[in-house]
């Protein structure tokens, strides 16, 4: 065998996940999005814009979720970043491994039944119960924005920590040093060392967050009361209530565009971002 | 610790635990926005494990019938006892709402023998051709002379019988009488009121366009299931007004009335019952305007793998002594005389199960028009994300 047919029938089981998982399911729903609903729910076959040019009508969960993916993602980092900088640099070896067990805990149990804990945990019986024992009364938790937030936080903070302790963990400690020999204070061996070395870690965690928030629903759903309504939200409904497929697929399509769009433009300037850097070493 | 405190403490999680357990069962909305419906019917077929093995078939009918049906609506032990008397085993989806059940049934290949459709889906299931008539005489346990028309006559379309009733119910409220100095309230009017006042932050309604919208057309005493232009626009500008007002949009309400989080909500018989039983300070009431009535049928989808299974178990389950098993472990109502004879007075004369006429005279059953109608679904939607 050829070194060549040997590569493609290595390739041939993601080239055939890829086809039948990805671009058969896209190509439907990019299909379905020219259709029409039929009088009881469903699709039927027409070829019209008609889907499209109602998307205004979900303009209210776009703006949502074009806000939450960003906001979201930013708190995740922020607090991501000084966990796992904890966790890779003044984390002794012995504590490292049980340190990082214990942030992949979680993710032995399902995100929905971690959700739903929350709904406990934020309710009446829960926080605001402690508070009012200390005399603070009348604090509401769940059901709010507050609550979607946290609950966002919550769930895809790990996802945000690994990426950044991998980058963080590969740094070699001996520029630390050098830095410090050098004369730089701690917080100035920070920003011009520590910090850029650790932008892919940043940057990857960030589109792994990013890119989930922009079809979160159950999380809203599910802490926000069914008050506070995202694109994934409006998508459930659209398929799973009002079956309305073909206006369904061209919300998901657009909701495609919009990411790819976000995406490419974040990739840009985190490229930029890198470049900039090292044009700054050389000098 | 001390031993003696461990002991409460076990004890004290033993109450808590039903508690959860009886407050996180909800009819519809947990399993709707989870899919959990959707994965389970998928892992219950592709789990080899959980499948009967064949040794125990026995009669004619096959060694297992598949039913689709709502969370909490059968007694177990009934499927136990079918299985001794036919060898056949139920295996039991649970769906969260009837638009789930229908997109499945849409998107074919569903697998399912038995499913338990909602009055105003029937004709739209028999327009798309999704469902057989039955074959009455395969079903000598139905009497239909046993029953109060009205909960039985929508399963009959075109002069065929399609569906034959299981249970039925209310949509009403539940209203926490405890912060109305003892009160309940009485009409649809009122419930929008103190929502917008008094009761602000603490009132909960459905996601389902269905009950949300026709209830808040009750508001103006419009039809529970108008089309109508200009009477919907007035129940948009009551919901959009209301909003701000509203703990949450969610049909999963058990918990938070439990907790005492929500005063007031939307409510489904069962659920009412269920939180009356325990706490008998939640009432649960109808409002005078009338509101909507419901009714369960059975039905076998076209093409149903076990077909003679099917005719069996639905055979079975209408048995009156099986019937009353089943409402005493539900709790919803029954319409069928038989099996009303068989169950004791106090839940014949429960008020939550069985209401009084003139507040039964007041309510509609929910029309095919309003499930399907697209209008009603684009208000639900700029409601949701106002």
């Amino acid at each position: 065998m050829t070194q060549r047919a040997r590569n493609w029938l290595l390739l041939t089981p993601a080239t055939a996940w890829f086809l039948v998982m990805l671009v058969l399911p896209v190509s439907v729903v990019l299909i379905f999005s020219f259709g029409e609903r039929g009088d009881g729910g469903g699709y039927v076959p027409a070829f019209t814009l008609e889907q499209y040019a109602n998307l205004p009508a979900r303009w209210a969960a776009f703006k949502n979720t074009m806000v939450l993916a960003p906001l979201g993602t930013v708190a995740a980092m922020l607090i991501a970043y000084p966990l796992a900088y904890f966790l890779a640099v003044r984390t002794s070896q012995k504590w490292k491994t049980m340190l990082l067990v214990l942030v992949i805990v979680p993710f032995w149990t399902s995100i929905l039944i971690r959700s739903y804990a929350w709904i406990f945990i934020l309710g009446g019986r829960g926080i605001p119960a402690l508070l009012e024992m200390i005399g603070i009364e009348g604090v509401r938790l769940i059901y709010t924005p507050f609550a979607v937030t946290i609950g966002i936080i919550y769930g895809y903070l790990p996802l945000m920590v690994f990426p950044i302790f991998v980058s963080l963990d590969r740094l070699d400690k001996r520029l630390l040093e050098a830095s410090s020999d050098l004369g730089a204070r701690p917080w100035a061996t920070f920003l011009q060392v520590t910090l850029p070395l650790s932008i892919p870690g940043v940057a990857t965690g960030c589109l792994l967050v990013f890119i989930l928030l922009m079809g979160e629903f159950l999380i809203p759903a599910l802490l926000g009361g069914g008050k506070v309504f995202f694109v994934g939200n409006a998508l459930v409904d659209l398929f799973l209530q009002s079956r309305n497929w073909a206006y369904g697929s061209a919300v998901a399509v657009t909701l495609i565009v919009v990411m790819l769009v976000s995406v490419t433009i974040y990739m840009r300037l985190i490229a930029r971002l890198n470049t900039q850097r090292e044009d700054v070493s050389l000098m | 610790m001390t031993k003696h405190v461990d002991h409460i403490s076990k004890k004290k999680f033993m109450e808590e635990l039903r508690r959860y357990q009886k407050g996180s069962v909800t009819r519809r909305h947990f399993l709707g926005v989870t899919g959990l419906g959707m994965a389970s019917a998928v892992l219950g077929s592709a789990m080899p494990g959980l499948r009967p093995s064949a040794a125990h078939a026995a009669g004619d009918i096959g060694d297992r019938v598949i039913l689709a049906t709502w969370p909490n609506y059968h007694d177990p032990a009934n499927f136990d006892i079918f299985r001794e008397q036919t060898g056949a085993y139920t295996q039991v989806n649970v769906f969260g709402s009837n638009e789930e059940m229908l997109a499945k049934l849409q998107a074919g290949g569903s697998g399912w023998d038995v499913f338990v459709p909602t009055n105003y889906t029937i004709t739209t299931y028999v327009d798309q051709d999704l469902i057989e008539p039955l074959d009455l005489s395969k079903l000598p346990n139905y009497d239909p002379a046993a029953y109060d028309a009205r909960f039985s006559d929508a399963g009959t379309v075109n002069g065929s019988v399609y569906a034959v009733p299981k249970n039925w119910g209310t949509t009403g409220f539940a209203v926490n009488t405890k912060h109305n100095d003892g009160q309940a309230l009485t009409s649809w009017k009122e419930f929008w009121d103190i929502t917008m006042g008094s009761f602000s932050g603490r009132t909960m309604v459905h996601d389902y366009q269905l009950t949300t919208i026709g209830n808040a057309l009750k508001y103006f005493g419009y039809s529970f299931n108008s089309l109508d232009e200009k009477e919907l626009a007035d129940a948009e500008r009551l919901l959009l007004e209301v909003k701000p007002h509203l703990f949450a949009i969610s049909s999963d309400y058990q918990p938070a009335m439990r907790s005492g989080d929500a005063w007031l909500t939307m409510c489904w018989t069962g659920d009412g019952k269920q939180m009356n039983a325990d706490m008998p300070e939640i009432v649960y009431v109808l409002g005078k305007e009338g509101g909507e009535l419901w009714s369960d049928y059975y039905a076998i989808p076209k093409g149903a793998p076990h077909r003679e299974a099917a005719y069996a178990l639905i055979n079975f389950l209408l048995d009156p002594q099986v019937n009353a098993r089943e409402v005493l472990a539900h709790g919803y109502p029954t319409a069928d005389g038989n099996t009303m004879a068989l169950l004791p007075k106090e839940i014949l004369e429960d008020p939550i199960l069985y209401p009084a006429q003139e507040l039964l005279n007041a309510l509609e059953f929910g029309a095919a028009a309003t499930l399907t109608d697209p209008s009603r679904a684009e208000l639900l939607a700029r409601f949701k994300s106002a």
